[in-house]
């Protein structure tokens, strides 16, 4: 968001003293934010006995990654979450969208409860559901395969991400669609042709969403995916602290390895974030 | 017009709208209807671990738990502990909701000016969000540890004893909610910061022709502009940290003894932890806070739509 117009006052109306003090909280915020996820980058880095030291680096070590990558079925897990995570966010963003666009464009029948309904979703306790759940995805044979997971995650992120594209849609003209029905397409191509690609943006803020939801659900996942060669990133971290109880070197490794793909992701979404996020809020 | 007809003719002009919600609905039908209509069932129960349908080795036993009707519910309701934790939940979730707010409120304040370094800041402070929330909780966990953590060491080398961060009743509270809070500023940041752009800058600038000064400015432009906005982040954030569940779960188990324990977690104890596994108490617990959360929620957009507010 460098880039956005900032209607703000020009800088020369600040004292000085002020301005010290802008920054100086800043800052202070900034290192609150920052040092936890840099300590354990810096953890990681050194040897396991040294785990707790106060020191920065004095044995530089890749020791606890190569234990990691190397001694347990990290990668495996690894690969057995992005499938996950990656179906679900491509279809979620996707019935997302569809979503939000009949409920930001049409009046039907239905539409009040529809955004009852997708609010009411939001306070499931999910703890609660568990049980019933297993029962059910056990019943439809869904135990242990990546769908049942997809399927159970895209009720976490979908409602609140169609409210989110809702939002994003209320803000692109009406006059589009309309265009798109005067040369003839019918309201599914309008919006797969012309209003989805103007909503990049919502799409880039729902993506982005929908993948670090998924990506760090802990609960479904180690009750619903069991067996060494079925785990997710969060079950098999726990078998990994059962193993290593006070491991804390290889669990910090594994740790920076995991946030690294929601980082990335978050990097490519970040400059939409403010705006896709509001649209959402204001308009929801 | 006939009843057929009527209804031939909204299929035909709704068709569209209902095919593009369907995948939606049926999602969220199959997967949380089914289990919600199931719990609300099993809460009428008496059923738990002895009873239910279940396989022994080569015996496959049948499920023996009977309807109980209201009973369950009387149980909760007349029950202290329900009470002190609803107590220590609602604590909780003001606790985190408004410090969250008024922290995201500052920061989005203080950044949307212009100033040096404002897309460093900006990314820095929105950093906890890209980092899953597990990894963050087992992060602070370690800062957290009492003997070894970097937060101790820091109060030692300045002679300040060891602090029982999440060891001691107390401060158990207070440090899951400053994690908790560290876990939600991001996201009001970003929501209040967007919020804050869209006001048009003239506002301000008339305003300040006419004299105002810097508070009458926030409160009589600022604190509207920023309303919608603020309704439904405040709405969401509510509902989400009433349920709360891996921070508290992760972070203390719910102790030290009950200390923690908010209303989620106690319910998954109930069917996870207990032993025997109570499954229709559980269920009591989550249908309860269900109605609290409806309940909640319809009153706060009751009175959103007094103010002119409508979703």
């Amino acid at each position: 968001m460098a880039r956005t117009r900032t209607r703000t006052r020009p800088r020369s109306a600040r004292h000085p003293l002020a301005s010290a003090g802008l920054h100086l909280t800043l800052a202070a915020a900034t290192v609150i934010a920052v040092f936890p996820p840099l300590w354990l980058l810096i953890t990681s880095f050194k040897p396991r006995n040294d785990a707790f030291t106060t020191s920065l680096v004095t044995h530089f070590t890749l020791g606890n990654y190569t234990h990691v990558l190397a001694g347990t079925s990290f990668l495996r897990w690894f690969g057995n979450s992005l499938l996950v995570v990656g179906l679900t966010t491509v279809l979620g963003v996707f019935i997302a969208a569809t979503t939000g666009y009949a409920v930001s464009r049409f009046r039907f029948p239905g539409m009040r409860p529809l955004m009852w309904l997708l609010l009411l979703t939001q306070m499931f306790p999910v703890a609660v559901l568990i049980v019933p759940l297993y029962n059910l995805l056990a019943a439809l044979g869904l135990l242990n395969q990546p769908a049942g997971l997809v399927l159970t995650y895209l009720t976490i992120a979908v409602p609140f991400c169609a409210w989110m594209m809702k939002g994003f849609f209320d803000t692109i003209p009406v006059e589009i669609d309309e265009a798109g029905r005067v040369d003839g397409l019918n309201p599914f191509g309008t919006f797969w042709r012309l209003v989805l690609p103007l909503a990049r943006p919502g799409l880039a803020v729902t993506g982005f969403y929908t993948f670090v939801t998924a990506w760090a659900e802990v609960a479904y996942a180690s009750a619903f995916m069991t067996g060494e060669e079925n785990l997710t990133l969060a079950g098999g971290l726990q078998t990994f602290v059962n193993q290593y109880t006070n491991d804390w070197g290889s669990m910090t490794a594994a740790a920076v390895l995991i946030a690294v793909p929601a980082a990335l992701v978050f990097a490519f979404a970040q400059r939409h974030l403010v705006a896709g996020l509001t649209a959402g809020t204001t308009k929801g | 017009m006939t009843r057929t007809a009527r209804i031939r003719r909204a299929c035909g002009t709704h068709w569209y709208a209902w095919a593009m919600t369907a995948p939606v609905v049926l999602v969220i039908g199959v997967i949380i209807g089914i289990p919600l209509v199931r719990g609300v069932y099993l809460s009428l129960t008496d059923a738990n671990e002895a009873n239910v349908e279940r396989s022994i080795g080569m015996n496959h036993l049948p499920a023996t738990y009977r309807f109980t009707g209201l009973a369950n519910y009387r149980a909760v309701l007349t029950d202290d502990v329900f009470w002190g934790r609803l107590g220590w939940t609602v604590v909780w979730t003001v606790g985190c909701v408004s410090l969250t707010f008024l922290t995201g409120l500052a920061l989005a304040t203080l950044l949307n000016r212009s100033l040096r370094g404002r897309t460093f800041y900006r990314l820095a402070l929105i950093l906890p969000w890209a980092v899953p929330a597990f990894i963050s909780v087992f992060t602070w966990r370690m800062l957290y540890n009492e003997k070894n953590g970097i937060l101790n060491k820091l109060l030692a080398g300045g002679g300040i004893d060891a602090v029982p961060w999440l060891n001691d009743p107390v401060w158990a509270k207070l440090s899951v909610i400053a994690v908790n809070v560290w876990l939600g500023v991001p996201f009001m940041l970003v929501a209040l910061l967007g919020g804050l752009q869209s006001i048009p800058g003239e506002l301000y600038e008339a305003a300040e022709m006419d004299g105002a000064g810097a508070w009458q400015r926030f409160r009589h432009i600022t604190v509207p502009g920023l309303r919608a906005v603020s309704g439904t982040v405040l709405l969401l954030s509510t509902i989400w940290t009433f349920n709360m569940f891996p921070v508290i779960f992760l972070l203390t188990r719910g102790g030290p003894g009950d200390a923690t324990e908010i209303l989620v977690t106690y319910a998954y104890r109930l069917s996870f932890v207990d032993s025997p596994r109570n499954f229709s108490a559980s269920a009591t617990w989550g249908v309860v806070i269900l109605v609290l959360l409806a309940l909640a929620a319809a009153g706060y957009r009751r009175a959103l739509r007094r103010q002119g507010e409508v979703w």
